[in-house]
């Protein structure tokens, strides 16, 4: 057995398990980037020569979507710490496919600005455009980190890896997908105010 | 696999709790016999101290290659009329008709800036010695993940192929300086280095952020949960105080980084405008509207300014570590010296904006970023005095790593003091962009850092790899070294405030600066001795891991729990239990103690002569 992986199945003294430490200092990180683009939108948009629009309506629908499939991760939390792993996987399962609807919302909405001549890029393109291209971009970058680890906890539900005893993956995922949500929550309420 | 390995639960008893010998027994036998292919152990191994071994050597490539461009634009710099072309095998068509390319010229600049700082100075010395030290100081068997950490330094190989690769490319290596500032970073048409050069760059960093983002958060977490029983914040070596803070400082400050160079390559390969406007370039208008170059130059900054603390602070820690341990003494003003690194942490992040006094932001705002950067100077010289006040009567030995650690110290008050002039927004508009700036970094965290580097191989390499380096090859290294670095940039001072500019290929057009011709050869000597001296050290190291004077567990009498390991410590670090820990890493000559050191890991129940009254009740 290597010793690292020894190290990862102990409690430690902070009572926080390392790997969940690790991911809360990765959300750290990861709050860092928008926090650098907030603010460089903030900054920018100060400068002037800055094209203001409306924020298409359907940001409030992929919004409500991607909140009920924050409910939906908490059920199954819920349900694996009563060990009802039929209600795990289908938690889990309808958490996928929800932050796949968002996924494809947040695809229309780029749609409708390009539709409105809103662009990321080119001769016709203005600097306040392009900063929701990337705040959206990054963020569904990441939103698909977060999918990909709910497929890894959703295959480890089918092995019986996620039961009561073993909350460690599911207690991730939770907390990250919660935190995706948040931090999209943050996103459209700071563009929100700022359009 | 458990039986294998005695749990944390059960290696944390500590030395005097009793235990299960069995499976201690077990844990011994298993280890000799571990079988491992040669690429589990050497290649892709998840253990800590192979990892750093690999990020050194990685490292000492990367400086080799760093210094000798710096050589060859001191070549340019100090003799601007001869010809080159007896370098022409070596670099090619960058030698045109027995001159170097002015581009490549900048290009070399850039590259030696980008690999020094990142490469060597980030990946080859935190890199190196937090994987190191982190594990066997605070006494925990390995890294939280050692998946994370093997996959943080194949992230750091995987990037300095990419930017190595630049190097030989046709169009030449990134050439925007390392801060590459758009717009010329951004237009291939502005230089030819902007064109794959600058994208294999940015590719290459994007690399390297992941891989030190992977690291930092092990390096946090590791410190955070898996110290022994024991080992409180308060009774942590320096040396794991200055990692962790760094690490914490690189959390925050790459995925800036990452964010500008994202917009970066948007606005080179995507037509967008986020630092591009109104540029005209070969009589040709750019459509680009919008965008705000200065913006760059705060996200980059915001980044920028941390990484120098990300360089220093390492060696600091190093250094102070050192200097207790050959002073015979304890470090002064221990937890002064832990609240210094947390103030020139804090205040790392607010000064970012003194890099851009020149760019005709709103003086007040320039007067708030001076007085926060003049702040730094306190935390600074607490530890300066404190590494002064720990050599002060003390039972100083001479060895290599005491001498580049009194070394590094003395560095760091001649750059140190350049930088309260260089702070100051009246003064600094003067100096941007001189020599007197080239002259203040190099020697406050460029050699600094290198000398904490050099420093911290020559503590460490016993346990590293089980044997010493040769003393006299250390001292020929640090003299000549030493000297020259004093060498080459305390004349740069000099000409820096007669206003010569940096990055300039040729000054021979300018007759106010033709009287600096002598200086600018004296320096380009200096420089490339300093650089050939490098070797010695290379020899050294080298010859030294197979041929090197046996090493003993402990040779330098040491208090921190990585000498309570086997001469050479296998995986798990300890073969039996993880020692606990009872007293601080610096009870150096206490009075009344039987031996001039007490480790950190023997209780004070054993030294009764020696304990201090409050001492008497942990008895």
């Amino acid at each position: 057995m290597h010793p690292s992986e020894a190290l990862t199945t102990k409690q430690p003294a902070t009572g926080i398990h390392p790997l969940r430490f690790l991911l809360v200092l990765m959300m750290v990180s990861i709050f860092m980037i928008f926090a650098a683009y907030t603010s460089a939108y903030i900054v920018r948009r100060n400068e002037g020569n800055w094209l203001e629009f409306d924020l298409p309506f359907g940001f409030l629908i992929t919004t409500l979507i991607l909140a009920a499939s924050s409910a939906t991760v908490q059920w199954a939390w819920f349900a694996a710490r009563k060990d009802e792993l039929t209600q795990v996987r289908t938690a889990l399962a309808l958490t996928t496919v929800l932050g796949i609807a968002f996924l494809i919302g947040q695809w229309q909405m780029w749609e409708q600005l390009v539709g409105a001549r809103i662009f990321f890029a080119g001769t016709d393109a203005n600097p306040s455009g392009s900063f929701l291209y990337v705040l959206t971009g990054v963020h569904a970058f990441h939103l698909i980190t977060g999918l990909i680890f709910l497929l890894i906890v959703l295959r480890k539900s089918f092995n019986y890896q996620v039961h009561s005893r073993q909350m460690l993956s599911i207690g991730n995922v939770t907390i990250y997908w919660h935190y995706l949500g948040a931090l999209w929550l943050y996103l459209y309420l700071f563009l929100l105010l700022n359009h | 696999m458990a039986a294998n390995l005695p749990t944390q639960a059960q290696v944390q008893g500590g030395a005097g709790v009793t235990e299960p010998g069995v499976s201690h027994d077990e844990h011994a036998h298993h280890d000799e016999h571990h079988e491992q292919s040669f690429l589990q152990k050497y290649v892709f191994s998840t253990d800590h101290k192979v990892i750093a071994k690999q990020f050194l050597i990685t490292g000492i490539f990367w400086a080799i290659i760093g210094g000798t461009l710096s050589s060859l634009f001191r070549l340019q710099l100090g003799w601007p009329e001869s010809t080159f072309e007896w370098l022409s095998p070596f670099l090619g068509k960058w030698i045109e008709a027995g001159k170097l390319n002015p581009e490549f010229y900048l290009a070399l600049v850039t590259m030696h800036g980008t690999i020094m700082v990142f490469f060597v100075l980030t990946a080859g010395l935190s890199g190196t010695f937090s994987n190191f030290l982190i594990p066997l100081q605070i006494g925990a068997r390995d890294m939280a993940s050692g998946f994370m950490n093997m996959l943080s330094y194949w992230f750091f190989f995987l990037s300095s192929v990419v930017m190595f690769s630049s190097l030989f490319i046709e169009t030449g290596p990134a050439a925007a300086g390392w801060t590459i500032y758009p717009p010329l970073s951004a237009l291939p048409q502005a230089i030819p280095g902007s064109g794959a050069g600058q994208t294999l760059w940015l590719v290459s960093m994007a690399l390297f952020i992941v891989s030190q983002l992977l690291g930092g958060v092990n390096y946090i977490t590791t410190v955070i949960n898996l110290r022994t029983q024991g080992m409180s914040m308060s009774k942590l070596p320096l040396t794991i105080w200055a990692f962790f803070l760094t690490a914490i400082l690189g959390l925050l400050s790459f995925p800036v980084l990452f964010s500008a160079a994202l917009l970066l390559i948007f606005d080179r390969s995507f037509g967008t405008s986020f630092f591009l406007s109104d540029i005209y370039i070969a009589g040709q208008a750019l459509p680009n509207t919008g965008g705000s170059p200065i913006l760059f130059q705060h996200l980059f900054w915001f980044l920028g300014h941390p990484e120098v603390y990300i360089v220093i602070m390492p060696a600091m820690g190093m250094v102070s570590e050192i200097l207790a341990t050959n002073a015979r003494k304890p470090i002064f003003g221990y937890r002064a010296m832990i609240g210094s690194l947390l103030g020139i942490s804090l205040l790392s992040f607010i000064v970012w904006a003194h890099h851009m006094f020149v760019t005709g932001m709103n003086p007040f705002l320039g007067s708030v970023f001076m007085f926060l950067t003049l702040i730094i100077a306190v935390p600074s010289a607490v530890k300066t005095f404190n590494w002064l006040a720990t050599l002060w009567r003390g039972n100083i030995r001479f060895t290599t790593a005491m001498l580049f650690s009194i070394g590094f110290v003395s560095l760091f008050i001649a750059g140190g003091l350049t930088g309260i002039v260089l702070g100051n927004a009246a003064l600094d508009i003067q100096m941007h962009n001189t020599y007197f700036v080239v002259a203040h970094f190099h020697l406050v965290m460029g050699s600094s850092a290198f000398f904490g580097l050099w420093a911290g191989v020559y503590h460490w390499f016993p346990k590293m790899f089980g044997r010493m380096m040769d003393e006299k090859l250390g001292y020929v290294h640090f003299w000549l070294t030493f000297l020259g670095v004093y060498l080459v940039f305390l004349p740069m001072h000099y000409v820096g405030i007669a206003g010569f500019p940096r990055r300039y290929y040729a000054w021979t057009g300018f007759d106010t600066f033709s009287q600096f011709a002598d200086l600018n050869k004296f320096i380009s000597a200096a420089a490339i001795i300093a650089f050939f001296a490098q070797f010695v050290f290379i020899f050294n190291f080298f010859y030294s891991i197979f041929r090197g004077r046996r090493a003993t567990e402990n040779p330098w009498n040491s208090t921190t729990l990585e000498w309570t390991t086997p001469v050479v410590p296998g995986h798990g670090n300890w073969p039996g239990a993880i020692p606990a820990v009872h007293r601080w890493p610096y009870d150096y000559s206490k009075p009344g103690a039987a031996e001039d050191f007490i480790p950190q890991h023997v209780p004070y129940s054993q030294t009764q002569s020696s304990n201090l009254p409050y001492e008497k009740e942990m008895e």
